[in-house]
């Protein structure tokens, strides 16, 4: 481990191993060590001066890229087009993606080998028979993880697998004005809760079992007058959060509730004037992604916007969050993922942001990405005309 | 997805098949009152108050083979005729044109700029005929009365949508690859400097608020790029600098426009026969979308009928022979297999429809891959 040539300072670098909860403060100077450490990290904290092949541009923890999973066919430009779920066998990764009229389900280890694959369609209905999905997300339950589908039929949702359908619920057409596109788009889970966003903003709530189909549409929210976008639930670690789900839309609004038998809408912030397409939720922390390339955090509870950042120079297409270490992992068109450190001033109580490090796809608009593993030691990109999901694992 | 794409796909994609056809006839040295006949008279289809009606409708966008079959029919607008090989080689260009001004399109609203930069060089053509040039501007202001007002939200849908219609098509063009946009693999080049779309501020800032929203610190940060600030915004009226290139016209008579038709990567076959399975089950809806689109499509007979004559996509005759008879199975634009059996009024009204173009010169393709529509109607 010493025999490299370039140690520098460990200064504000978070480990990538498991640090104290919450984070670490507001000078991020201290650094937190743990032994229990994941098999491929160091067990000291290096910064390597940058390789010209990393093209990444900071000095904090650097990832370098791991061999790729291939695809039949190149995903669709659709936002937040990656969903990941890691497997109970050790070192496989599950990922979800869509191509357009269908879902490509493949699990991969860590040396890119695809090791099962399944495709899923959108189920047919009235119309066009051809619809597209706009979506594919793992939902984290208490007691189950399912696979939710939307699309510009309806919503679909399997076991984790993709094996067997196990509720479908209609779009009903009547609701879309004449000349507007009808589909679902946007799905979290909060609790044992699915939220499902749709074209007219209404956002579809279904209570779930602890097992077996009988899915129930306990709620529907009408907050959102645009198109819904993405929808966010805090991680599930026992957090005593009032605020536990955020939706977004096309105007950049965002609506803060609390989930339950019956929502309570919490706060609602403003757009500006561009889409957010994508949204997490952490720790009473809002980050939100928009059209114009901006990162915003806000207070979840207040709405108070606490930091802005120029984070890309085109629209942002993906957010993911590192639940165990605070990280959030940006990725847009301008061919960039970024990933960022958010924690909470000891002093004023403040959030805070810094950023951790940067990375350039060459030749691809980022349209998913997400951390493989809650301590966001590794991610996964996907990428228009891309045809393989790109890993990314810290050294 | 979007219910509004497809007079911005067509429009564009016509626009780019303006630029080529152009081109080729300055190539090919036909003379200058012919090629203007010809491009006055596809341009005067195209524009056609009946046929645009049926556009601008609200609706979903119907596979690439449909489209194809009516620019086929555009394409055969005039006196001038197009093999086989020379029109796939056409519908090549055209859509990898548009798909790269899609891609590098700085943010969706600015295809509409992309739309008003083709809109204006089809001006220039018919700059002398004043009928025509109306008929454009009417669309114009179509354009900007219906899409004027849309919601950025909305401009993302249609990109999007736009994006999902051309994905997995990465025909290699030598133009592109010659000014190095495109990359061997067929992937466009993303630059990673230059200026950011308007509104959007130039990455590299964090800065951080208190609760009473005063700025308390602000960090800057390397971000990898080398983006700057936009200048000025494009225009949106009927006239106007548009500041955005793409759109613009980028072939001239010293740059050939050549493709080099590569066959799919392994792994994409497999898809596209699916793909083209259920196309060919669209098929019924397809010919009523192409029946009602192609009804309003006038044809312009001329009292006494000129001669007409064969453009060459191909610098050869030998060329474009060649071209055809190696042009890989999967990029091939078989039209659809038509099941007569059901609605026959709608298939004998397309017959008549397509019956009234004669195509004098087209010689009976020897090979039975790419068997047009009219081919097969007149076997029915």
């Amino acid at each position: 481990m010493r025999g490299l040539t370039d140690l520098t300072e460990a200064a504000p670098a978070s480990p990538c191993c498991k640090p104290r909860p919450p984070c670490v403060g507001g000078t991020l100077a201290r650094v937190v060590w743990n032994r229990r450490l994941p098999p491929r990290c160091p067990s000291a904290v290096l910064l390597r001066k940058s390789t010209p092949q990393a093209r990444s541009v900071s000095t904090h923890r650097m990832y370098r890229r791991e061999q790729p999973v291939p695809l039949r066919s190149c995903p669709a430009a659709l936002c937040n087009n990656l969903s990941v779920l890691p497997l109970p066998a050790p070192g496989l990764t599950q990922f979800a993606l869509v191509h357009g009229p269908s879902v490509q389900l493949l699990s991969a280890t860590p040396d890119g080998l695809p090791v099962s694959q399944r495709q899923l369609q959108a189920k047919e209905g009235t119309g066009l028979s051809y619809p597209l999905i706009t979506q594919a997300y793992w939902c984290v339950l208490p007691f189950r993880v399912l696979l939710v589908l939307t699309s510009q039929r309806g919503i679909q949702i399997y076991e984790s697998d993709g094996s067997v359908m196990v509720y479908w619920h209609a779009l009903d057409s009547g609701h879309a004005p004449p000349a507007q596109s009808l589909f679902a788009r946007g799905i979290a889970a909060s609790g044992h809760y699915i939220c499902v966003g749709t074209c007219s903003g209404r956002v579809l709530v279904f209570d779930v079992p602890a097992k077996g189909p009988n899915i129930v549409l306990s709620e529907e929210l009408d907050e959102h007058q645009v198109p819904v976008t993405d929808i966010a639930a805090e991680p599930a670690q026992g957090q005593d959060c009032v605020a536990d789900v955020v939706t977004a839309d096309d105007s950049g609004l965002l609506c803060v509730w609390k989930s339950g038998p019956e929502f309570k809408l919490l706060t609602r912030i403003s757009g500006f004037e561009t889409p957010c397409p994508s949204i997490q939720l952490w720790q009473g922390t809002i980050a939100a992604g928009y059209g114009d390339g901006q990162i915003r955090i806000f207070e979840a509870s207040s709405g108070a916007l606490h930091v802005q950042i120029n984070a890309h120079g085109r629209a942002i297409c993906a957010l993911d969050l590192a639940p165990e270490a605070g990280k959030l992992l940006s990725g847009a068109e301008d061919s960039f993922v970024h990933i960022w450190k958010l924690s909470r001033n000891p002093d004023s109580g403040c959030i805070e942001v810094e950023h951790c490090y940067g990375e350039c796809v060459t030749d691809t608009q980022v349209y998913g990405a997400r951390f493989c593993d809650p301590q966001g030691s590794s991610f996964a990109v996907i990428g228009y005309d891309l045809a393989e999901i790109l890993r990314y694992s810290c050294v | 997805m979007s219910m509004r794409t497809l007079p911005l796909l067509f429009l564009n994609l016509g626009g780019e098949m303006l630029y080529i056809l152009d081109q080729r006839l300055r190539a090919q040295a036909v003379p200058a009152e012919k090629a203007h006949k010809v491009l006055s008279d596809i341009i005067s289809t195209m524009f056609n108050k009946k046929f645009l009606e049926e556009l601008f409708k609200p609706q979903d966008l119907y596979t690439k083979k449909a489209l194809r079959t009516v620019y086929d029919r555009l394409a055969h607008a005039s006196i001038m005729r197009l093999n086989q090989a020379s029109m796939d080689k056409l519908f090549d260009l055209m859509t990898m044109a548009f798909k790269y001004q899609v891609v590098l399109c700085p943010r969706p609203k600015d295809l509409l700029l992309i739309t008003f930069n083709h809109l204006d060089a089809i001006k220039d053509f018919v700059r002398d005929s004043p009928t025509i040039m109306n008929q454009v501007d009417e669309t114009f202001r179509k354009i900007i009365e219906v899409y004027g007002r849309l919601p950025a939200g909305e401009f993302q849908l249609i990109r999007q949508t736009l994006l999902i219609f051309f994905r997995d098509i990465h025909i290699r063009v030598s133009i592109f690859l010659k000014d190095k946009v495109q990359n061997a693999n067929g992937r466009f080049v993303l630059p990673i400097s230059g200026p950011v779309p308007w509104g959007t501020d130039v990455p590299g800032l964090i800065r951080m608020f208190n609760n009473k929203g005063e700025e308390v610190k602000r960090v800057e940060f390397k971000h990898g790029g080398h983006f700057e600030r936009a200048q000025s915004e494009g225009s949106f009226d009927l006239y106007g600098d548009r500041v955005l290139t793409l759109g613009k016209n980028m072939y001239s008579i010293s740059r050939p426009v050549e493709t080099h038709v590569s066959g799919p990567s392994k792994n994409s076959a497999l898809n596209t026969t699916k793909e083209s399975i259920a196309s060919d089950l669209l098929a019924k809806e397809e010919l009523n979308f192409l029946a009602r689109l192609m009804g309003g499509m006038e044809v312009t007979k001329t009292s006494a009928p000129e001669p007409g004559f064969r453009l060459n996509l191909f610098t050869t005759d030998e060329e474009e022979e060649h071209a055809a008879l190696t042009r890989p199975e999967e990029l091939s634009y078989q039209v659809i297999n038509i099941q007569a059996a059901q609605d026959q009024q709608r298939n004998e009204e397309l017959t008549r429809i397509m019956g009234e173009f004669e195509i004098h010169d087209q010689p009976q393709q020897s090979t039975s891959k790419g068997d047009d529509l009219l081919a097969m109607m007149d076997e029915l």
